[in-house]
């Protein structure tokens, strides 16, 4: 190892930074076969990966539009679920760079990940630079995986015969499980699941899931009445 | 999927980011506003395992994917890594079709 690596590799958030992303590129490569075997273009996928990117977003937006679902209800879910990078925004502004260019680029680097390294750190420099060490780190690994994702689903053929459409319900069930851990956060999910299972046989596919987010209102009024 | 969406999607993904960055300074999130956001994930996402679980057509079905979703979410329950769950659960999913 030469010097310039072992001085990056010795500071932790720069070290987890870079893990985190390397873990997360498995999740690129499980979007990239899913996308391909529900029919969405190789090309398609790896344009998501770049310019969204942000996953449970493009997951669902995937999943909505292979279950049936119109355009509309997908982008709606998709964008319920990215919402909350608005939330990240407005408190990762401390950390982004000044110049109004840079801040265009970093913007685009703010997701659940960057967030959570960033609010961990003691110090505005350290927050820095765990956010783009992280942010980069995730983005290199998120597309490289897509792209290995989507050569891969185009071997794999019928995704049917593979079961990987069962594949869809069980990753967003380990998006969900680490928000359950939180008791107000799992009625929320609890409520939300009712609302779309109550709603599925009389509504068209994609509408149940938008209200979903139902159980999102209906938590936040519990809150405000305390 | 058509380019229109794809379009869609990028713009709307990114309006968040940048339009939070923008509004820092003037917009400050009210507590219910936190909290609905919160809130908003889980309620989504477990909307979206319902739907996908039950083949999202008009009618509650259960079949080989049911017990392919069931299995993968016991394996999520139980922490193991995201690749394992997605195997484990199309592998379910694959042999009871096979069968």
């Amino acid at each position: 190892m030469n010097d310039h690596l072992k001085a990056f590799w010795f500071r932790q958030h720069r070290r987890d930074g870079f893990l985190l992303g390397l873990a997360v590129g498995t999740f690129g490569v499980t979007f990239g076969v899913l996308s391909v075997s529900a029919g969405v273009s190789a090309f398609q996928a790896v344009t998501m990966s770049l310019l969204m990117f942000t996953g449970a977003s493009q997951f669902a937006a995937v999943g909505v539009v292979s279950a049936g679902g119109d355009p509309l209800s997908a982008l709606g879910t998709a964008l319920l679920l990215a919402a909350r990078n608005g939330a990240y925004a407005l408190s990762m502004s401390r950390v982004m760079p000044s110049r109004r260019i840079r801040r265009v680029v970093a913007a685009q680097l703010i997701i659940d990940e960057s967030t959570a390294m960033a609010e961990a750190q003691m110090n505005l420099e350290d927050a820095r630079e765990a956010f783009w060490v992280t942010g980069v780190s995730v983005f290199f690994f998120w597309n490289f995986g897509t792209l290995a994702g989507v050569l891969l689903g185009e071997i794999v053929g019928d995704p049917m015969v593979w079961g990987l459409d069962a594949a869809f319900p069980a990753g967003f069930l380990a998006l969900l499980v680490p928000h359950l851990k939180q008791r107000n956060k799992c009625k929320a999910a609890l409520i939300g699941a009712l609302v779309a299972l109550v709603t599925i046989p009389f509504l068209p596919t994609g509408l149940p899931v938008l209200l979903a987010a139902f159980g999102a209102v209906v938590m936040t009024r519990v809150d405000a009445r305390k | 999927m058509t380019w229109w969406l794809v379009a869609g999607l990028a713009a709307g993904c990114y309006v968040f980011k940048i339009g939070g960055v923008l509004t820092a300074g003037s917009l400050r999130l009210s507590p219910s506003g936190e909290s609905f956001l919160t809130y908003l994930t889980p309620a989504v996402l477990s909307g979206l395992i319902i739907v996908q679980v039950f083949d999202g057509g008009a009618t509650l079905t259960v079949s080989a994917l049911t017990a392919g979703a069931v299995t993968g979410g016991i394996a999520a329950w139980l922490r193991a890594p995201l690749p394992a769950v997605l195997l484990i659960a199309s592998a379910t999913t694959a042999v009871i079709r096979l069968l």
